[in-house]
This record gives C-alpha cells, sequence and structure tokens, in this order.
C-alpha cells in the first residue's frame, strides 16, 4: 500500500501528465480550422496548478515511492522554475502557432509532458529513473523541434536533435550501468554509502559516461555540435523552453549525482567543459548573423558559467548555480520571446539585418530585448549580473582563480556579440522593410513576466538566493 | 525635520533622484517642450540637493561623511554602503553641477529619440553619483558598470557619422579592462568575506589579510581597469574616437566626469587599499603619466579638428592628475584632485563652446574657420575664457591644480618636475594657436560671416561655466580645505612619502595650505 503522501510528493507531475492528457484527448475533437488556443489555456491552467502544487509540497518533504523521488528545497526550487519556464512559454506559443498557421494542439501537450520529465529529473534519486525522466523530457523536446513540419530546417532539427540525443542518453545509460557495477546500486544514497568506503575505477568511468550524457542536455563543449543547427530550426518558443527547461533539469540531476552522492573524479572534466564551453560559445557567437543561432551560441556559453559554478562546488557553488539557472531562465525565455514574435510568417526575419532600426520601429520591443541582452552581458540591475558575480565569487571562494580569470575575459568578449544586437536596433538604418506585428496579450504577459524576474533577481536577489542556498544545503546533507 | 536627520538620506536621494526622474520620463508623453522642462527640473533639483554636501561637510574630521550602511544581500555580504570624503564629494557636485548645463547645450541639438536622449542622461548621473558614493566593492562595481550602456548609447545613437565604432570600442575597451577589476574584487572578498571598503583596508592595514605574492596582482587588476578610463597612454586610443562622435552633453559628461572616475578610482582604491604596491609600482606609472602629458599635447597640436584636439588637450590633462597622484606628497594629491575639478569645468565649458559651432556649422573642422571674433564677439570671449582656464592662467581654476601637481612633482623627484611643467607651454601652444586660427584673421568661408552670436539660452549654459573657473580661480581654499583632509590620509599612511619631501614639514597639509595661501594673495 502507497501512503498518500507519496502521491503528494508527486503530485505536480501527476497534474501535467492528466492535463497534458486532457489536451490530446481534446484536440481530436477541434475542428481542423479551428484556434487552437483554449487548449493553450488548458495546458497553461495545469502548469500553473502543478507550480501551486510544488509550493504546497514544501510542507510535504521527504522520500517517496520505495526512496525512488525526494522531495525537498532542491526538487521545489527547479519544479517551480521549470512550471514557470513552461507557463511562460506556453502564453508565448498562442500568438505564434496562430501566425506559423501550425494547428496542433499536441504542441501543448508535448511541453507538458516533457516538463513532467524535467520535474521527475530534479526530484528522482535513483538512477534508473533519472534515466527515465530524462527520455521523457528528451522525447518530447525531439517532436517539438520538428513542429514547423514545412520547413525542411525544422525537420532537420528534430532528426539531428533526436540522432544526437538519443546516442547522448545512451552514454548516460551506460553511465548508470557502471556506476551499478561498481556500488552495486541505482540509489544515490547507497551509491553514496558505498563510494564513501572506496573508489573503484569503474566509479570513474560511471561518472564520466554520465557527464556525457548531461553534458550534451546542457550544451556544454565538447558535447554542443547540435545546439545551432538545431536551435535554428526548431520553432522559437520551442527553442526558448529547451534551452532553458532541460538545461535546468540537467544541471539538477548532474549537481544531484555528483554532490549528493560524493562521485569521485570530476573536478577537471568539468573544469576543461566550463572553459571550452565559454571559449567555444563566445567565439562561435561573435559571427553569427542570424539571431537564434547567435543565442544558441550564447547558450553554450552560458552553459560554461554554470559550469564553472558546478566546479566551484560544494556549498556556495551549487547555490550560485542554481541561482544562475534561475537568472538564465528569466533573460533566455524572454530574448527568445521577442525573437518569435519578430520572426513572423515562417521565421523569414531572424538575422540582425532584420532588426535593424528595430528601436524606432517597436520601440517597447527593442527596450526589451535590450535588456535581456544587458542581462546576458552581465550589466548591473539585472539578474544576469549578479548570477554571474555569485558564479565568478563561489569560484574564486574555492580558490579556482584560473578560471575565474578565463570566465572574467570570457564574459568581456560575450559582450561584443550581445552589444551588436543592440547596436543593429538601435544604431542601424533597416536594410529592408520587416513588419513588425501588433503585441498580443499573452506574448506581452510573458515578456512582462521576464522582465520582470530579470530586474527582480538584480535588484532584490535575497529570497532567492536565500533559498538557493537552503537548496544547496539539503542537497549536500 | 532638522539638517542632521537626513545626513544620513542625502547621498541616497542625490543618487536616486535623477533615476527617478528617469523613470518618470518613460511616461510622459512625447512631447519634447515638456520632456526638455523635467529634465532641466530633475537635474535642477538634484544639484541644489547635492550642495547640502558642501554645506554640512565637516573639514579635518577623519573617515566618511553622510554615511549610510545597510544590509542588502546577506549571502554574499553586500552592503549598502555610501559616504564621501573630500575627494568624492566635490566630484559628486562636479556631476550634478555639469548635467543641469548638459540639459540645458542639449535643447535644440538632440540628433534622435528627444525622450531617451534625457532618459540616458538622468541614468548616467545617477550611476556616475553612484561609483563616486559607494563604498562598499560590489556597489562601487554595480555603479561602475551600470554607466557604460548610457554613455555607449548617447555616443552610438544621438552621435555623428563614426558612431557606432565609437560606440563599440568605448564600450569594449572600458568593458574588458574592468573584469580584472572584478577579478580582484572578488578575491579580496574570497579572503576577508566583505566587500565593504573600510572592513577591507583595516584588515589590509592592520596586516589581518596577507595579501604576499597576489598583491602585485590585484594592484594591476584594478590598475588596469582606472589606466583604461583615465584614459592614460597607451590606453587612451578610444577616447579621441569617442569624443569625436558624442553629442556634445556626451562628451561633456565623458570628459568632465566619466574619466575622473578613473583617476577617482586610482585614489580610492589603489592607494587606499595597496599603498606599498602603489610605491613600488609609482615610477613606470609616472612614466606613462608623463608621456601622457607630453604626448597628448604634442598630438593635439597636429589635430584638424576642434573636438580632437580637446580630446587630446584631456589625455595630457589628466597625465598631471596622474602623476600628481602618484607623487604621494600632499601638493600632488591635493593638486590631482583638484585639476580632475578644474579640468571638468573648463573642459566641459570647451566642448560645450565646440558644440555651438557644431550646431552652426555641422563641422569642427578648424580649416573651416577664421575670423569668428567678427560674426560672434561674445561667443569668442566666452571661448577665450575657457581657453585660458584651460591652459592654466593665473586666476582661473586651471592654474591651482597644476601649480599644486607640479610643487608635488618637483618635491618627488625634479626630473618629473621639469617633464611634466613643458605640458603648461605645449598646452598653451595648443590652444592658443587654435583660438588664434578659429576666431582671428580673414573670413576663409563666407558662411561664417553671418553666424548668429550666442542667444540666451547659449549664455545662461556658459555663464556658470565661467563662474565656476573664476571662483575656483580666486578662492581654492573652499575645495581644498575639504579635499586636504581626505589627501592626508595618503600622505601620512605610509613613511616613505617623508622621504619624498626632502625638508619634511611637520604637517604637509597645513603648509600645501599656506603656501596657496600666500599664492593667492600674491595675485
Amino acid at each position: 500500500m502507497i501512503p498518500t503522501t507519496d502521491y503528494i510528493r508527486l503530485l505536480p507531475e501527476l497534474i501535467l501528465i492528466v492535463f497534458g492528457l486532457l489536451v490530446m484527448l481534446i484536440e481530436p475533437t477541434l475542428g481542423e480550422h479551428n484556434n487552437r488556443k483554449g487548449l493553450g489555456v488548458v495546458a497553461l491552467a495545469g502548469t500553473v496548478l502543478s507550480i501551486v502544487a510544488s509550493l504546497y509540497q514544501s510542507q510535504y518533504t521527504g522520500l517517496a515511492f520505495f526512496d525512488m523521488i525526494r522531495v525537498d528545497a532542491f526538487s521545489i526550487f527547479f519544479h517551480v522554475l521549470i512550471g514557470l519556464i513552461a507557463a511562460v512559454v506556453i502564453l508565448a506559443s498562442f500568438e505564434y502557432l496562430n501566425v506559423q498557421q501550425i494547428r496542433y494542439g499536441e504542441y501543448y501537450g508535448l511541453i507538458l509532458l516533457s516538463a513532467v520529465g524535467m520535474m521527475l529529473m530534479s526530484s528522482a534519486v535513483e538512477l534508473v529513473l533519472i534515466f527515465i525522466a530524462l527520455e521523457i523530457s528528451s522525447i518530447g523536446t525531439y517532436i517539438l523541434a520538428g513542429f514547423r513540419r514545412n520547413a525542411p530546417i525544422s525537420i532537420e532539427s528534430s532528426i539531428k536533435y533526436f540522432l544526437l540525443g538519443s546516442f547522448a542518453t545512451a552514454f548516460f545509460l551506460y553511465g548508470v550501468a557502471l556506476m551499478f557495477g561498481a556500488t552495486g546500486s541505482t540509489s544515490i544514497y547507497t551509491i553514496a554509502a558505498t563510494l564513501s568506503k572506496g573508489v573503484t575505477p569503474l566509479a570513474y568511468a560511471g561518472v564520466a559516461l554520465m557527464f556525457v550524457g548531461l553534458g550534451f542536455k546542457v550544451a556544454s563543449a565538447p558535447f554542443h555540435i547540435w545546439t545551432p543547427d538545431v536551435y535554428e530550426g526548431a520553432p522559437a518558443p520551442v527553442v526558448a523552453f529547451m534551452s532553458t527547461g532541460p538545461k535546468a533539469a540537467a544541471f539538477a540531476v548532474l549537481l544531484r549525482v555528483l554532490f549528493a552522492t560524493d562521485a569521485p573524479g570530476w573536478f577537471w572534466m568539468i573544469w576543461v567543459s566550463a572553459v571550452l564551453s565559454m571559449t567555444i560559445g563566445n567565439i562561435g557567437a561573435l559571427v553569427q548573423n542570424n539571431v537564434k543561432r547567435l543565442l544558441a551560441y550564447s547558450s553554450i556559453a552560458q552553459a560554461g558559467y554554470i559550469l564553472v559554478a558546478v566546479a566551484a562546488a560544494k556549498d556556495i557553488g551549487i547555490s550560485a548555480v542554481i541561482f544562475y539557472a534561475a537568472a538564465y531562465a528569466a533573460m533566455n525565455v524572454g530574448a527568445f520571446a521577442v525573437a518569435s514574435h519578430l520572426a513572423n510568417v515562417g521565421e523569414k526575419y531572424v538575422t540582425l539585418d532584420d532588426y535593424a532600426g528595430l528601436g524606432r520601429r517597436a520601440p517597447g520591443l527593442a527596450a526589451v530585448l535590450t535588456i535581456f541582452m544587458l542581462s546576458l552581458i552581465g550589466i548591473p540591475v539585472t539578474g544576469g549580473f549578479l548570477a554571474k558575480f555569485y558564479v565568478f565569487q563561489a569560484a574564486m571562494q574555492s580558490h579556482l582563480t584560473g578560471l575565474v580569470i578565463i570566465a572574467v575575459i570570457n564574459s568581456a568578449i560575450a559582450a561584443y556579440y550581445y552589444l551588436r544586437v543592440i547596436v543593429y536596433m538601435y544604431m542601424r538604418e533597416p536594410q529592408r522593410d520587416v513588419p513588425v506585428l501588433r503585441m498580443p496579450l499573452g506574448l506581452g504577459v510573458s515578456l512582462a513576466a521576464c522582465l520582470l524576474a530579470t530586474i527582480y533577481l538584480g535588484v532584490l536577489p535575497g529570497r532567492v538566493l536565500d533559498y538557493a542556498i537552503e537548496s544547496a544545503r539539503v542537497l549536500t546533507r | 525635520m532638522k539638517t542632521e536627520d537626513i545626513h544620513p538620506f542625502i547621498l541616497s536621494l542625490v543618487t536616486f533622484v535623477p533615476l527617478g526622474g528617469a523613470l518618470l520620463l518613460l511616461f510622459f508623453p512625447r512631447r519634447d517642450r515638456d520632456i526638455k522642462v523635467f529634465a532641466l527640473v530633475v537635474s535642477i533639483l538634484t544639484f541644489i540637493l547635492s550642495l547640502h554636501l558642501p554645506v554640512h561637510f565637516v573639514n579635518g574630521q577623519a573617515g566618511f561623511q553622510f554615511e549610510i550602511n545597510a544590509q542588502w544581500i546577506s549571502t554574499p555580504n553586500i552592503h549598502y554602503h555610501m559616504g564621501v570624503d573630500g575627494f568624492s564629494m566635490w566630484l559628486v557636485l562636479l556631476t550634478t553641477f555639469l548635467t543641469p548645463l548638459c540639459v540645458m547645450m542639449s535643447w535644440r541639438s538632440v540628433h534622435g529619440p528627444v525622450k531617451e536622449f534625457f532618459i540616458l542622461l538622468l541614468v548616467l548621473e545617477a550611476a556616475m553619483i553612484g561609483v563616486f558614493v559607494s563604498l562598499d566593492l560590489f556597489l562601487f562595481y554595480f555603479f561602475w558598470e551600470a554607466t557604460l550602456i548610457p554613455m555607449a548609447l548617447l555616443i552610438g545613437v544621438y552621435g555623428h557619422d563614426r558612431r557606432i565604432y565609437a560606440a563599440v570600442k568605448f564600450f569594449l575597451y572600458t568593458m574588458i579592462a574592468s573584469v580584472f577589476m572584478l577579478a580582484g574584487i572578488l578575491w579580496l572578498y574570497a579572503h576577508t568575506g566583505t566587500f565593504d571598503f573600510t572592513a577591507i583596508r583595516q584588515q589590509i592595514q592592520s596586516g589581518q589579510l596577507e595579501l604576499g605574492s597576489a598583491a602585485k596582482w590585484l594592484f594591476l587588476g584594478f590598475f588596469v581597469a582606472f589606466a583604461v578610463k583615465v584614459p592614460m597612454f597607451p590606453f587612451h586610443t578610444w577616447l579621441p574616437d569617442a569624443h569625436v562622435e558624442a553629442p556634445t552633453a556626451g562628451s561633456v559628461l565623458l570628459a568632465g566626469v566619466m574619466l575622473k572616475m578613473g583617476t577617482y578610482g586610482m585614489l580610492r582604491f589603489n592607494l587606499g587599499l595597496f599603498p606599498e604596491e602603489s610605491h613600488r609600482n609609482a615610477p613606470w606609472i609616472i612614466a606613462l603619466a608623463i608621456i601622457g602629458i607630453i604626448y597628448g599635447a604634442l598630438v593635439a597640436m597636429v589635430q584638424p579638428n576642434m573636438k580632437k584636439l580637446i580630446a587630446y588637450s584631456s589625455v595630457s590633462h589628466l597625465g598631471f592628475v596622474v602623476l600628481g597622484i602618484f607623487s604621494f606628497t600632499s601638493y600632488g594629491i591635493v593638486g590631482a584632485e583638484f585639476v580632475m575639478l578644474a579640468h571638468g569645468v573648463s573642459t566641459g565649458a570647451l566642448f560645450t563652446l565646440a558644440g555651438m559651432l557644431y550646431d552652426r556649422r555641422h563641422t569642427y573642422e578648424i580649416t573651416e574657420f577664421g575670423g569668428l571674433a567678427t560674426s560672434m564677439p561674445v561667443y569668442s570671449t566666452f571661448f577665450l575664457i575657457a581657453t585660458l582656464a584651460s591652459i592654466g592662467l593665473p586666476l582661473l581654476n586651471g592654474f591651482i591644480g597644476e601649480f599644486l601637481v607640479l610643487t608635488g612633482a618637483f618635491q618627488a623627484n625634479h626630473v618629473y618636475g621639469v617633464l611634466a611643467a613643458t605640458g603648461v607651454i605645449w598646452s598653451a601652444c595648443y590652444m592658443l594657436w587654435m583660438y588664434q586660427r578659429v576666431f582671428y584673421g580673414n573670413f576663409r568661408n563666407d558662411e561664417n560671416r553671418a553666424l548668429p552670436d550666442v542667444n540666451a539660452r547659449e549664455r545662461a549654459t556658459l555663464w556658470p561655466f565661467v563662474a565656476a573657473a573664476l571662483i575656483m580661480g580666486v578662492a581654492p581654499l573652499i575645495w581644498t580645505r575639504a579635499i586636504d583632509g581626505a589627501a592626508q590620509k595618503f600622505v601620512s599612511n605610509d613613511n616613505t612619502a617623508a622621504h619624498a619631501i626632502p625638508s619634511a614639514p611637520a604637517s604637509p597639509g597645513r603648509t600645501a595650505q599656506a603656501s596657496l595661501q600666500t599664492q593667492v594673495s600674491g595675485q
């Protein structure tokens, strides 16, 4: 007999599954040419309910389902974050689907279901369950990436993501198997207990292979090759989703696997990957003219900054990762939401030239995008600034001076390409006539939410940060 | 409410009133006149508020005044800590003094969206004031970086032909340099657990924090960030580009205030936190400063573009400031601060005047002009006063600062003094030569015959500059009294300064003042 509290500990996921299935079931009853906005509203209601459920969980922390999932401050933080990302993306998708004439309600269902996977990733404490959650979240995003069915580039994106992604998850599974071989268990806590007695070479290999799988998900170098192509082809709101949600979830897993088990041999792996991600991401972004590709390279670099914080763990490093994941989600979802609005029918307008003169044609939109870009650079008053600051400070605290210097130089290089977007918007004359659609309510709300979150995290980070510190504490206890 | 009651809040008020004004402007309808009037009112209000500082400043009191210290973020340990001493107080005043004038000079010369221009101007003012009043390293860095964006946008959106190049260059130079300071700040936090300036200084002085070999790198990290901002030779190349392309108000704030953020940073952080490293590195820094003085002046002389000429003259003048700071004498440091203030006023005036000429002729080329003294007599007079103030004519502000710096330099080392003194001669050469080519002789271009002289608004903009230049030249004690107290810290803190002054007087600061007094009354 499974106690009721166990179901409460799984409540956010259950709600999302119910609503996801509901969306799927209603979809066939709608006429072919009907608007699917109603389904979006249903999906939105689901995410809101699941966020509420996650907050409610704070009174029911503990293990559930035969010690396979664990609800604690850490998991709640990521549940809420992923729920918020999904909600904002759904809001931003209303108009996008209309404009692109995508009339498939499954879109919303898939977002909900992959959010289930991501949420589960953050609360699972059993390697096999983590793998299953990873697969759930991935399969949804593979399909979502190909949702612009008429655009070959979108199909390419989907197939590329699918092939490389399944390859990477196979690595993860292999790592799990080796870990099982090394410790005789797939439970994080048993592994921790076994590893504390002694470490075999098999465990090193297990950690390394699991990192390959997770490195792919967070788009860190050298597992980043897919990122620009996939981001370029996938629908813009989906990119907003998959550049933040899975990344946050994968970092949650990484933190759990590495620090709850006290895994061996991760340091140089993370260090090298951080340096490579930052450098390759930033240098790659310098020459991009397509805004989506630019943001893709930027997200590789941002993963690098987060890895700097991972390298700086334990303790403050973990809270820096958590805070960064939140700030990054706010600014990146915002940036892609703007891009999806400007892209127009068939995502025609996605190059920097199309952004020229935006400051005059759509001053509000340009100002909002400017703030997201400034946040990505790390300019004060934005969440991006404080997030970077915490990361670098955590690394300095752990005496990783060399890594900090590489990171600060990288963030200076990065300023150039983010600034280029601003330069194009405000200082260049438009090359061709790019129409800007009226701002619909849904997108307006989602942009406002991202903007508020970005500024809030930049000015009054205290509460979120304290929560991040608390999460880090329960993770390593 | 008693006046003492506002003391802890006055700095926050001065910093955030412009920001609040900018936020309100966001919601203004696009009626240009209202926007300008509102921006003017806000900036004048800020200036009036900032007058509270010198009025209630207690001279000779050690430490910082008007302090406010509250927790902002608990982990990491970041405080909202503000306060001023003699150095920073006058720089705040300089900022609040120049901003209303910037609003006035931009009345008709904004090429682009007017509303955003004044929003950026006010945001920039708030950030610059924040830089000067912050006593928490995080807060300082916060404001320091926050100044970049409004300035880059002012140049890039409202500037002239090559504005994008100039804006990006400006942004990247200063941004890249300041990340090294960030690394230094983080290092200090990692080893002290605080961002508080006074606490860190205390820990370093008491030997509680062993810097060891890191001291050199920390010093350099901070120094590079400031040296690029100043800008010192050889990091100066962004400055002429930025100035030439910037709109007039941008140039005035850039030269008037932003460059001083660099020299202020050297005073506050390089000297304040790492006095020993400062002494060790002084020789090459002074060498660069002197190269800057002479090189800036020589390059200024051959510039065909009026604004570029003034820009290079800034490189030269800021060389004096750095020289004064690293002479470690009370004369030198007080003089350095005074040059900062004087340069803000006189160069601000010169850029304003150049901007007025640009409004009329849309060019800065010196060869385009000639004979303007006939068609614009009042303008020419204003220009002459600004020129003389910049050269350092006694009774005007430039003289006092340069005299003090040179005295300090001579005390430190005769060679420094001799070399730097040539800068004064060069500055007379390039400024007067430019004045002659622009204002005297025959009309080389017929367009110049009928140029309208300065109107009432322009006069109202120029008079405060002239008045300030004159008052600072005649009554420098008003300023130096407060500065002296702050300068004592650096001179008395270290023992080597005593060696630098051949016949070490009992209290160097007092003598600096005394000599000033005789100096001024002697005229």
